[in-house]
C-alpha cells in the first residue's frame, strides 16, 4: 500500500488555457453563452421595437409607405385632438377606479378566505378561474350579459320591479364606462386577492392572539399588524395590476371598441384604432409613446413605496 | 425588490392551509358566534363567488339553449333550460374553421412556451448561478423588461414582422410570445433555483462535471414543480394573449381562438349567441381543465411572481 502512496506518478503537463477553453470554461463567457437565447429574443423583439415605436411617433409612416422624420407633427396634432384627450382621461378614470376597487375587495376577499372553514380548498381554486379564462372569452360573456335587449340583469329588474325599461348598458356613455370598470374588476380581483393571501399566511397567529389579549380591536388588528406587514406585497400586486390595467386592450375591444362616441377609449385601443385599422402607424406611435410616461410614473411610485417600507425596517420602529 | 415577507410564502399552503402558521386548531374563532360568523364571513362570501362565477355559468347555460329559448324570456325561465341541444357546438365543430383555431391557438401557445423555457431556464441559471459580471444589472433589465406591456409595442412589431415577412403566419406569434413569456419565467425560476443548495453544485464540480451537465442532471430534476408552473402559466398567458395575434394574423383559418371568435362569431345574425358563448365555453375549457390538474402550480407561478 505505501509503495503506491510513494510512487510518484508522472503529472501530466500543465498547458496553458487556450483561447477555446477560455470560451468553454470562463464564468463570464459561460454567462455569455447562456444569456444567448433569451437577450436574443429580448433584443430583437422587445428593445428594438421599444425604440423603433418611439423613432415612430416622430415619422408620418403609414402602412405600406415609408415615412418621413417630421420632428414632434404627430404630437402636436395629438395635442390639439380632443379624442385623444378623452382617451386620456377615460384611461385614467379606468384606472383609479378600477384600480382602487379591486384593491378593496381583494383584501376583502383575502381576509375572507384566509379564516378557517370547510371546503377552504376548493373555495379558493374556485376564486381563481375569472383569472385563468382568456380575457376576451370572458369579455364576449359579459358582452352578452350586457346586451341591449336581452340583458338578464334587466330581465331581474324589471321582475323585481325596480325598473320599467331594459337599460342600454353598451350604449349609454356613463353605463358603458361602469359595464368595463366592473368586467375589468371581475378579472382583476382574483389575482390580488390570492397574491395577497399568500402574504397573509405569512403572518403569525400569535401576534393576532397577543394583540387581542391587549385589547385591540379587529380594526386595529388589520390595522397595526395585516397591514404592515402586507405593505410589500401590496406595493408589487398594485403596481402590476395598475399597470396592466392601464394597457388594457381586449376587454374593451371585445366589448365595445370603444364605443359609444368614444366614451370607452382607452389609450391602447385609440392607438391600435389610429395605426392598423386606419393606417396612420405614426401616430398610432405617438399615442402609445404617450403611455410611457404615466406609466413610468405607475412604476415610481409603488418603487418608492417600497423604499419606504426598507426605511421602515432600516429603523426598526416595529 | 428582494426582501419582501418576513417569513417566505408556503405555496402548497395557499391553497391546502397547511402551513405551520396556519394551525388547524381554531384559535381565536371561537371567539365569534354562529349568526355573527355567517353575516360576517359566509353572507360576503357567498355573494362574491357567485357574481365571480356567474359568466361562466351564463356561457354554458348559453351555449347548450335552443335558439326560441335564448331570445324568449317571458314564456320560458331564463336561468334553465329543460331542453339542453347541442346544436350551437355541431355548427362550431363543422360547420367553421373552430378545429383549426383551436389546433393554432395549442401550436403558437406550445411552441412559445418551450422556446421561453429553454431561454429562461439558461437565463436563470446563469443569472443565479454562474453570477458573471454584471448579472444583478441583466436581471434588473429582465425585471423592467417584464413591466413592458404589448399593447405599447404591438406597432413598431408590426413594422418589424412585415419586414422579416412573418406576417401571417404562426412564427409572428411564435417569435414575439417569448417577450412576454421570458421576462416572467426567468423571474419565477430564478426563485427556484436560488432554493437549491451550492453544495451539491460544488460537489458536482469537483467530480469533474461541467456547468452543463451540472444544469442538466441537478438543478433541473430538483426544478420540475418550478418549471411545471412556470409552463403552465406561459401556456396560459400564450392562450389570453390576443393584441399581438389580433394585429400580425389576417387570414381567417389562420387566427388563433381568442381573435377569430371576436372578429368571425360577431355578424348581424341575432341568433349568434348561442355559437358565440359555445365557441368562448369550447375555448376556456382546456385551460380550465389543466388549471384543475394544477391548482397548486398556478397558484405559485402566481405568487412567485410578485415575491421576489
Amino acid at each position: 500500500m505505501a509503495d503506491i502512496a510513494i510512487a510518484p506518478r508522472a503529472k501530466p503537463q500543465l498547458r496553458e488555457a487556450t483561447a477555446w477553453d477560455q470560451l468553454r470554461h470562463n464564468r463570464n463567457w459561460l454567462g455569455f453563452w447562456f444569456m444567448l437565447p433569451a437577450m436574443g429574443f429580448l433584443i430583437f423583439f422587445l428593445a428594438y421595437p421599444l425604440g423603433l415605436g418611439i423613432w415612430l411617433s416622430f415619422t408620418d409612416t403609414r402602412i405600406g409607405r415609408v415615412g418621413h422624420f417630421i420632428a414632434t407633427e404627430n404630437y402636436e396634432w395629438l395635442w390639439d385632438d380632443s379624442i385623444f384627450w378623452l382617451s386620456v382621461f377615460n384611461t385614467l378614470l379606468y384606472t383609479f377606479v378600477a384600480s382602487a376597487l379591486k384593491f378593496a375587495i381583494g383584501l376583502y376577499l383575502a381576509l375572507l378566505l384566509n379564516e378557517n372553514m370547510p371546503f377552504k380548498a376548493m373555495l379558493r381554486a374556485m376564486v381563481l378561474i375569472p383569472f385563468i379564462v382568456p380575457t376576451v372569452l370572458s369579455a364576449l360573456a359579459f358582452w352578452w350579459i350586457f346586451d341591449s335587449q336581452f340583458s338578464i340583469i334587466s330581465w331581474s329588474l324589471k321582475h323585481l320591479g325596480l325598473i320599467s325599461q331594459n337599460i342600454n348598458f353598451l350604449g349609454d356613455t356613463t353605463w358603458a364606462r361602469i359595464c368595463v370598470i366592473f368586467a375589468n374588476i371581475w378579472r382583476g380581483v382574483p389575482f390580488v386577492a390570492i397574491t395577497l393571501l399568500a402574504g397573509l399566511q405569512t403572518v403569525s397567529p400569535s401576534l393576532y392572539e397577543a394583540a387581542t389579549l391587549d385589547g385591540a380591536s379587529s380594526w386595529q388588528r388589520f390595522r397595526y399588524i395585516t397591514y404592515p406587514l402586507l405593505t410589500p406585497i401590496i406595493a408589487v400586486v398594485m403596481t402590476f395590476s395598475v399597470l396592466f390595467t392601464f394597457t388594457d386592450f381586449q376587454l374593451i375591444w371585445a366589448m365595445t371598441r370603444g364605443g359609444p362616441v368614444n366614451a370607452t377609449h382607452l389609450m391602447a385601443t385609440l392607438s391600435y384604432q389610429r395605426a392598423i385599422i386606419a393606417g396612420q402607424l405614426g401616430e398610432g406611435a405617438a399615442i402609445s409613446s404617450a403611455m410611457i410616461p404615466f406609466l413610468l410614473a405607475a412604476i415610481m411610485i409603488s418603487w418608492f413605496g417600497l423604499q419606504r417600507r426598507k426605511w421602515q425596517q432600516g429603523e426598526s420602529n416595529d | 425588490m428582494t426582501d419582501l415577507p418576513t417569513r417566505s410564502i408556503d405555496l402548497k399552503a395557499v391553497l391546502t392551509a397547511s402551513s405551520p402558521t396556519a394551525d388547524h386548531s381554531e384559535g381565536m374563532s371561537y371567539l365569534q358566534s354562529v349568526p355573527r360568523r355567517i353575516v360576517t364571513l359566509y353572507l360576503p362570501l357567498t355573494i362574491i363567488v357567485v357574481i365571480l362565477l356567474f359568466p361562466f355559468y351564463w356561457m354554458a347555460l348559453t351555449s347548450v339553449k335552443p335558439d326560441e329559448q335564448l331570445l324568449d324570456m317571458e314564456t320560458y325561465s331564463p336561468f334553465w333550460t329543460w331542453s339542453p341541444t347541442f346544436k350551437h357546438f355541431h355548427k362550431l365543430l363543422f360547420e367553421s374553421y373552430y378545429p383549426h383555431w383551436l389546433w393554432n391557438t395549442m401550436y403558437v401557445a406550445v411552441c412559445a412556451t418551450v422556446l421561453s423555457i429553454i431561454a429562461s431556464v439558461l437565463a436563470a441559471y446563469a443569472i443565479v448561478r454562474l453570477r458573471y459580471k454584471g448579472a444583478n444589472l441583466v436581471g434588473g433589465l429582465i425585471f423592467l423588461a417584464y413591466l413592458v406591456p404589448p399593447s405599447i409595442l404591438f406597432i413598431p412589431l408590426a413594422t418589424v414582422v412585415f419586414q422579416y415577412g412573418l406576417f401571417d403566419s404562426p412564427m409572428a406569434l411564435i417569435l414575439t410570445y417569448p417577450t412576454i413569456l421570458i421576462p416572467f419565467s426567468t423571474w419565477l425560476l430564478m426563485g427556484y433555483f436560488k432554493t437549491i443548495p451550492f453544495e451539491l453544485e460544488e460537489c458536482a464540480l469537483i467530480d469533474g462535471a461541467s456547468r452543463w451537465q451540472i444544469l442538466v442532471k441537478i438543478v433541473l430534476p430538483l426544478s420540475i414543480p418550478g418549471l411545471i408552473s412556470a409552463f403552465i402559466f406561459c401556456f396560459t398567458l400564450c392562450w389570453n394573449e390576443f393584441i399581438y395575434a389580433l394585429t400580425f394574423l389576417q387570414s381567417t383559418s389562420n387566427k388563433t381562438v381568442p381573435v377569430a371568435i371576436v372578429n368571425e362569431f360577431v355578424d348581424g345574425d341575432i341568433y349568434r349567441w348561442g355559437s358565440l358563448m359555445a365557441g368562448a365555453l369550447a375555448g376556456s375549457l382546456p385551460l380550465v381543465i389543466l388549471y384543475a390538474f394544477f391548482v397548486e402550480h398556478y397558484v405559485s407561478a402566481m405568487t412567485g411572481a410578485v415575491k421576489e
